[in-house]
């Protein structure tokens, strides 16, 4: 490994929204995530939990539910009263229905995955058929007194369980009545709480009713009589999810502590089939609230306000001890929020509602290996650019040069143009862009600073030349016919020949920037692609896979460029390899080349985001 | 009488109770408990000590009921380390035995071969689980003998008995995880489901489930111990699980839920063990300060079963409190027990220090260090001291005056820093004469302060108080140690090599002594003839002897005195010095540099302290050496606290087993009649005697008291009504129990026997008998002039009576 001057910068002071929502598909093996700011996130779990695709926020948007329904589709309710479709092809919004019931909190796929169901703010349950393109209104079960706060379909698909507050509804599908009606003590540790409210219910094939609730109670009911089995107290705080196998063998709730806890249906004596609910692992991975989980059949998945997404693998469901079976948490987007103007050294930081551009610092001083140099010239906050609107930014990148800036929202494409005068900057933006230029899933600009390219949601790729204060569209390649599959990954050459661009499956397609034609596209693998570069002098594509394959043995192409040269033949030949692993640093948002000395990685500690979050809740710890 | 019997050193009493867990007795009414080398037997309802199981010859280390023979215990001793019986394992117990390496242990099955005797050989023995641990905490039977669990370090092993087969559930070693103590400390199996419970050295709790399935096996986690858990019991039905440790808080898990719990906190001591009765209504736990507390099923301590505290380094060495002939010394942390000797059996706990004792590794507590009794058991005085740093010395003196009312000892004075240094030593002087109570603290501040009680300053002059009178020194040596002569006219201090010797009317220095053979360590005055004589012991193991009169130095000789005591009865003398070997006696008269006696080697340990206890009933031994027995028995506490005393009996004669059962007595409800029959028939097993061996206890004739046959032979239609009867019936109770002998006296007699092989008092015992006698007699005349009143009332009553039912 070479020896470089790496600037660590930690002033990114970025902090991912909260998760609101957890939705585990079996059959694809994904996991949709839904966060407070109304980014929906899919998750691979068969690709090494890459996350493959996300769907912009909206700051009206907030969801309360998401599910899955029959044929990989996926809804999410929200507080605007609105039922939302996504486009999982697309990556946009299918559509948007209003159940006309006020803010939505729950929604629930009957078991066959026909029908819809959608608890509201005004106590109302309302039923829709999904229909092969949309979602039809079938009809309101009773309305209840308050909001429906949680929504379980029996596995046979006749009876509902609708958690309210103070109360558990249990419906008649075909009736649409209530036949139960059951109670749960508001009583907390002895003190009576002003409401209890049910957070989450699980309605199991036997016909137990499991609820979750404030108080800090599980309790099993037995719907046919409606009367309370057992009582599990488990916290001091909100339980505030569950989610159940699909054997029902075993079920996972989470609670406003922190701590996920594991219920498992265990047999009373080995010689006989009299089973009971035992709680047995608690996980504390979380500081805060866990809003919501899933339990996939190997793993439980759990989510909440601090933000990360925590999978932790169920040890006696896996078979062998590798990579899999280890914890997984997942804080950050698994895409590009940092661009980096090479020629100025200079950041750009995408935040959810607006940009921040930085410079720098830069040091005189020098030292040896592995020392931390004195700043000469502290790092400048130059910019901060504020959208308008409440769509959240889907990407933004700087040119090169530094003097232009991109970025998109779903609904439009921004360009800006910098201009450098001594210490000061001023900023315009290219007005009237093209109508085709309506929302960017990826920008980049050629080494050079001249050419745009923008991979659209519609599959489409955009070339477009940058004059000065102007710009003039060049070419357009058009997805290859029968995929509407969006490109979100871009890399150009350096010598500004050659693009590559991946989709989310599919494999790379090449272009030929010179001839405006594409080139030859490398085969799909069977993992998503997470990143692309093109080497600079051998214009070879290099292509990360989410699979995390070993590193490439000695007949890769790729080499140290900067063996270290005053070493002897053995470390020369140990360090040819072009991997290296260096555990030095912090969570890692960016990292790139500003020369070929001088390294830039962006740090993010887990602390500082945690620190930036609202207290959690306080737990008397012993001996303190 | 016992004569030219050899001495011998016994252990007398204070056993460990705590040593294994208690066992309840089918019905709940007796509980069982290892101590030392006996089994004993205590009552759950009024904690005494109704039996002593005798017949091992060595420390027990088990016991378990029958399971199918409720009336039947099993005892093991002596290298086998533990025992447990299984319901459907009729005919073979399990035990744990030693391997050739000292720390290999076995669990074995053994058949009980089928015969009546008292001891059993086995010989087939069958091999279950290997490399085990070798407390019987660390094993437990689980689902009716389907499974046994067992654990050690980090493992969990259970053995299946059906399938044969064992598995082994291993815990993540400390070496992973720093700090993490997950080491196994006990087991326990759910009797209902398949639910195994391991406590952990980081206090936690586990819950195994599914174990069956090597893969599929789970636990869950209960923590609220912040320490070791010390043992771990389900109730009867399994809804419930008990843990305790360190905490001295016994926890109900219900429904072996985290949130679910409750606490019986404050027990005192570190929780060892706990057992649940067989009928679910009582728990019980051995306490560290050898304390048994019997519970009940609501978490309400309703009994505690306490020996002789062990817990603490003794400071104030042994005292006898002069009242109540008790032992007193060192207790629980911050108390001064009072153990009876005769009864084997704490009387009462006194709280000197009455501060809350927070029990945590490394925190520096206030330490009873000295007391003493004076003016016959009227005043005590204590001195407690905590030292945090070399320069910061915490120092109390509180005096304690005796409430005839209360029947305890209130405090009266506390002295804030009565020296400037630690005291050395505090005696009273107990001479009759002094009408004013008197007490000498000596410090190594350099003084000797001499309190007195006086007036306080009150108006009503009724209330007193201690003042300082005199402060004396000398040449600004330590006083090491100061002592009263008997009758009180001289005091003696010791000033590290020197005595000075210092008139008590006067506080004039009277004469000095110095010997130049190191600190004294010991002094004394001799007593009665010799009391002109003063002895001091020195650390450089000289014993001198001055004469007072000449004020020379009578006799000195060379040894190495650890132990210096005289008996408040006789002149004579007792020191114990340390060899290399052990621990050697030598009984002598201050008069004569010749001993008495000598035993060598009483104990190969240290012996610490020792006190001369005065016999109610002197002795009467007519060989010279014994002698010295005669008065006083002569108690010494070893370093490993082990109380030790001389007795003449032979270990036979020790061992002889309580042959009188108490079943069928036991048998009776415990109604009026029964006391009034019970004592009818304690007067005729007086006739029959001892060699009446009450394997059938014969109904007594109710004939024989009138009242009674009046009451029992009058129709029941024309008695008056119960409330009526009921109060006449209750006051003649009333009376007899006046008596206080009657129904008392079966018990007594049963306890002396008890008591004896420990205490070993055979002359105490036969005279007490021979008391016991008279008081019956007295009892019996009583009864019979009672019965006769009695019946007088019966008949006015009789008489009454029929106006009444002609009215009706």
């Amino acid at each position: 490994m070479g020896e470089f001057k790496v600037h660590r910068v930690r002033f990114f002071n970025y902090v991912p929204s909260g998760i609101r929502c957890v939705a585990y598909n079996n059959q694809s093996n994904r996991l949709a995530v839904s966060r407070t700011d109304g980014t929906v996130e899919i998750y691979n779990l068969s690709a090494n939990y890459f996350q493959e695709k996300f769907f912009p926020g909206h700051e009206s948007r907030a969801t309360e539910a998401l599910c899955w329904a029959k044929g990989q589709r996926l809804f999410s309710g929200g507080l605007n009263g609105e039922i939302i479709e996504y486009d999982l092809q697309a990556l946009n919004i299918k559509y948007a229905m209003d159940a006309f019931g006020g803010p939505i909190w729950s929604m629930a796929v009957s078991p066959c995955g026909s029908q819809l169901l959608v608890g509201c703010e005004d106590g109302s349950v309302k039923l829709f058929q999904i229909t092969p393109d949309k979602i039809q209104f079938e009809r309101n079960f009773d309305r209840q007194k308050s909001r429906i706060l949680s929504l379980s379909w029996h596995p046979s698909g006749t009876h509902i369980a609708a958690g309210s507050i103070d109360y558990i509804s249990v419906f008649d599908v075909k009736s649409g009545s209530a036949v139960h009606k059951m109670l749960v003590d508001r009583q907390y540790m002895g003190v009576s709480k002003r409401k209890c409210i049910i957070w989450g219910v699980a309605f199991l094939s036997d016909g137990t009713v499991i609820s979750v609730d404030s108080a800090g109670k599980v309790q099993f009911w037995d719907s046919a009589t409606g009367t309370l089995v057992k009582n599990h107290l488990i916290a001091n705080a909100d339980v505030q999810s569950i989610a159940v196998s699909d054997q029902e063998d075993s079920f996972v709730v989470g609670t406003a502590e922190g701590t996920v806890f594991h219920f498992q249906l265990v047999s009373v004596t080995s010689n006989s089939s009299e089973k009971q609910w035992v709680r047995t692992k608690p996980f504390q991975h979380h500081t805060h609230d866990v809003r919501a989980v899933a339990h996939s059949p190997t793993a439980l998945i759990s989510g909440g306000t601090d933000t990360h997404l925590v999978i932790r693998p169920l040890m006696e469901k896996v078979e062998v001890k590798n990579y899999d079976a280890a914890l997984r948490k997942i804080t950050f987007p698994h895409r590009r929020l940092i661009s980096c103007s090479k020629k100025r050294h200079l950041l750009l930081f995408q935040f959810a509602h607006h940009l921040e551009l930085w410079r720098l610092g830069s040091t005189v001083a020098t030292g040896k290996n592995g020392d931390t140099l004195p700043l000469s010239k502290d790092a400048d906050h130059l910019l901060h650019l504020k959208t308008k609107g409440p769509e959240n930014i889907i990407c933004s990148c700087i040119s090169p040069c530094g003097s232009w800036i991109a970025y998109s929202t779903t609904s439009r494409f921004f360009l800006y143009r910098l201009n450098y005068e001594h210490d000061n900057i001023s900023l315009q933006r290219v007005s009237k862009m093209p109508a085709f230029l309506r929302s960017a899933l990826q920008i980049l600009f050629s080494e050079d600073s001249t050419k745009l390219f923008v991979a659209s949601n519609q599959g489409s790729l955009h070339i477009i030349r940058l004059l000065e204060g102007s710009f003039k569209h060049l070419h357009t390649f058009q997805p290859q016919s029968g995929t509407v599959e969006s490109m979100c990954l871009l890399a150009v050459s350096p010598d500004g020949n050659w693009l590559a661009a991946s989709g989310t499956s599919a494999g790379v397609h090449v272009y030929n920037i010179k001839h405006l034609k594409l080139h030859c596209t490398v085969p799909a693998y069977n993992f998503p692609v997470t990143a692309l570069a093109i080497a600079p002098s051998t214009n070879n594509l290099v292509i990360a896979h989410s699979d995390q394959q070993p590193l490439p043995n000695d007949k890769t192409l790729l080499y140290n460029p900067l063996p270290p040269t005053n070493e002897s033949d053995v470390i020369r030949r140990r360090t040819a390899h072009a991997f290296k692993i260096s555990k030095i640093y912090k969570p890692l948002l960016f990292m790139d080349l500003l020369d070929e000395r001088t390294l830039v990685a962006v740090e993010r500690p887990l602390d500082d985001i945690i620190a930036q979050l609202p207290p959690p809740i306080k737990k008397k710890k012993f001996g303190t | 009488m016992v004569e030219e019997e050899s001495v011998r050193v016994v252990r007398c009493g204070g056993s460990e109770l705590n040593f294994r867990r208690a066992v309840f007795s089918a019905d709940s009414k007796y509980i069982f408990c290892v101590s030392g080398d006996f089994v004993k037997v205590h009552s759950t309802a009024t904690e005494e000590c109704v039996h002593i199981l005798q017949g091992h010859r060595n420390l027990v280390t088990g016991i378990q009921l029958n399971p199918n023979n409720h009336l039947q215990t099993f005892v093991v001793g002596l290298k086998l380390h533990a025992l447990f019986t299984l319901p459907s394992a009729e005919d073979s117990v399990f035990v744990i035995i030693n391997k050739e390496k000292p720390d290999v242990f076995q669990l074995v099955s053994v058949k009980l071969p089928k015969s009546s005797s008292q001891e059993i050989e086995a010989k087939e023995l069958s091999f279950v689980l290997d490399y085990i641990n070798q407390s019987p905490k660390c094993i437990a039977f689980g689902n009716e003998g389907e499974y046994v669990a067992a654990v050690r370090d980090f493992y969990l092993s259970v053995y299946f008995f059906k399938k044969k087969t064992t598995s082994r559930f291993t815990l993540s070693s400390s070496r992973n995880k720093k700090h993490a103590k997950n080491n196994f400390t006990c087991v326990a199996c759910h009797p209902k489901e398949d639910c195994i419970a391991t406590g952990h050295k980081d206090g936690k709790i586990r819950l195994w489930r599914n174990f069956d399935d090597d893969k599929k096996y789970t636990y869950t986690c209960l923590h609220w111990h912040h320490d070791m858990v010390m043992d771990l019991a389900f109730s009867v039905t399994g809804t419930s699980l008990l843990s305790g440790g360190r905490e001295s808080v016994l926890v109900e898990w219900r429904d072996a839920t985290e949130k679910n719990k409750e606490f019986l906190p404050r027990l005192g001591a570190t929780i060892e063990h706990i057992s649940v009765s067989p009928a679910g209504d009582l728990f019980c736990t051995s306490h560290s300060d050898n304390k048994i507390i019997v519970i009940h099923r609501n978490l309400e301590a309703s009994a505690v079963i306490q020996g002789l505290v062990k817990d603490s380094n003794i400071f104030t060495g042994l005292m006898v409190d002069p009242r109540t002939k008790a032992l007193v010394l060192n207790g629980k942390p911050g108390h001064l027990q009072f153990y009876s000797l005769q009864h084997d059996k704490q009387l009462y706990n006194l709280d000197i220090i009455q501060q809350e004792y927070i029990n945590d590794y490394g925190l520096i507590q206030i330490e009873l260090t000295k007391a003493a009794f004076g003016c016959y058991g009227n005043w005590l005085a204590t001195v407690e001291q905590r030292q945090e740093k070399e320069t910061e010395l915490e120092l109390q003196m509180k005096l304690w005056m005796y409430n005839k009312k209360t029947q305890g000892f209130v405090l009266n004075t506390k002295v804030n820093m009565p020296h400037e240094d630690h005291i050395t030593a505090l005696c009273f002087c107990n001479a009759e004469k002094f009408e004013n109570p008197t007490l000498v603290t000596s410090s190594k501040d350099g003084h000797f302060k001499v309190w007195i009680l006086t007036d306080d300053s009150d108006i009503y002059k009724k209330a007193v108080g201690w003042t300082c009178d005199f402060v004396g020194s000398y040449h600004k040596y330590q006083a090491t140690n100061c002592c009263f002569s008997e009758d009180g006219s001289l005091l003696a201090v010791s000033f590290e090599e020197i005595v000075t010797i210092w008139d008590s009317e006067t506080w004039e220095l009277k004469c000095t002594f110095c010997q130049r053979a190191g600190k004294i360590r010991h002094l004394c005055f001799g007593r009665l003839t010799c009391s002109k004589y003063l002895l001091g012991a020195t650390e450089n193991g000289i014993l001198c002897c001055w004469n007072l009169l000449s004020c020379a130095l009578e006799w000195s000789a060379k040894l190495n005195v650890r132990v210096m005591e005289p008996d408040p009865n006789s002149e004579n003398i007792a020191a114990i010095s340390r060899s290399s070997v052990g621990s050697d006696l030598f009984v002598f008269k201050p008069s004569e540099p010749r001993p008495l006696y000598i035993q060598k080697n009483i104990s190969r340990e240290e012996v610490q302290w020792g006190v001369f206890v005065p016999r109610d009933v002197p002795e009467s031994f007519t060989s010279e050496a014994y002698q010295w027995l005669n008065r006083s028995q002569f108690y010494f506490l070893t370093k490993s606290q082990s109380l030790l005393t001389f007795s003449t009996k032979s270990p036979e004669e020790k061992l002889t087993p309580t042959s009188k059962q108490l079943l069928a007595e036991e048998s009776l409800p415990t109604t009026p009649f029964y006391f009034i029959l019970g004592k009818h028939r304690e007067q005729q097993d007086e006739k029959i005697n001892e060699a009446f061996e009450s394997e059938l206890v014969q109904l007594p004739l109710t004939e024989n008291i009138p009242a009674i046959s009046e009451l029992l032979h009058t129709p029941a239609h024309v008695l008056p009504s119960a409330s009526f009867l009921c109060s006449k019936f209750v006051s003649s109770l009333l009376l007899s129990k006046e008596t206080k002998s009657g129904e008392e006296i079966p018990e007594d007699v049963d306890m002396e026997e008890g008591k004896e092989s420990d205490d070993s008092d055979e002359e105490n015992d036969f005279t007490e008998k021979i008391q016991d006698t008279n008081n019956t007699d007295l009892g019996e005349d009583l009864l019979h002039q009672l019965s006769k009143s009695e019946e007088k009332e019966l008949r006015k009553f009789r008489k009454v009576d029929y106006s009444w039912i002609t009215v009706l």
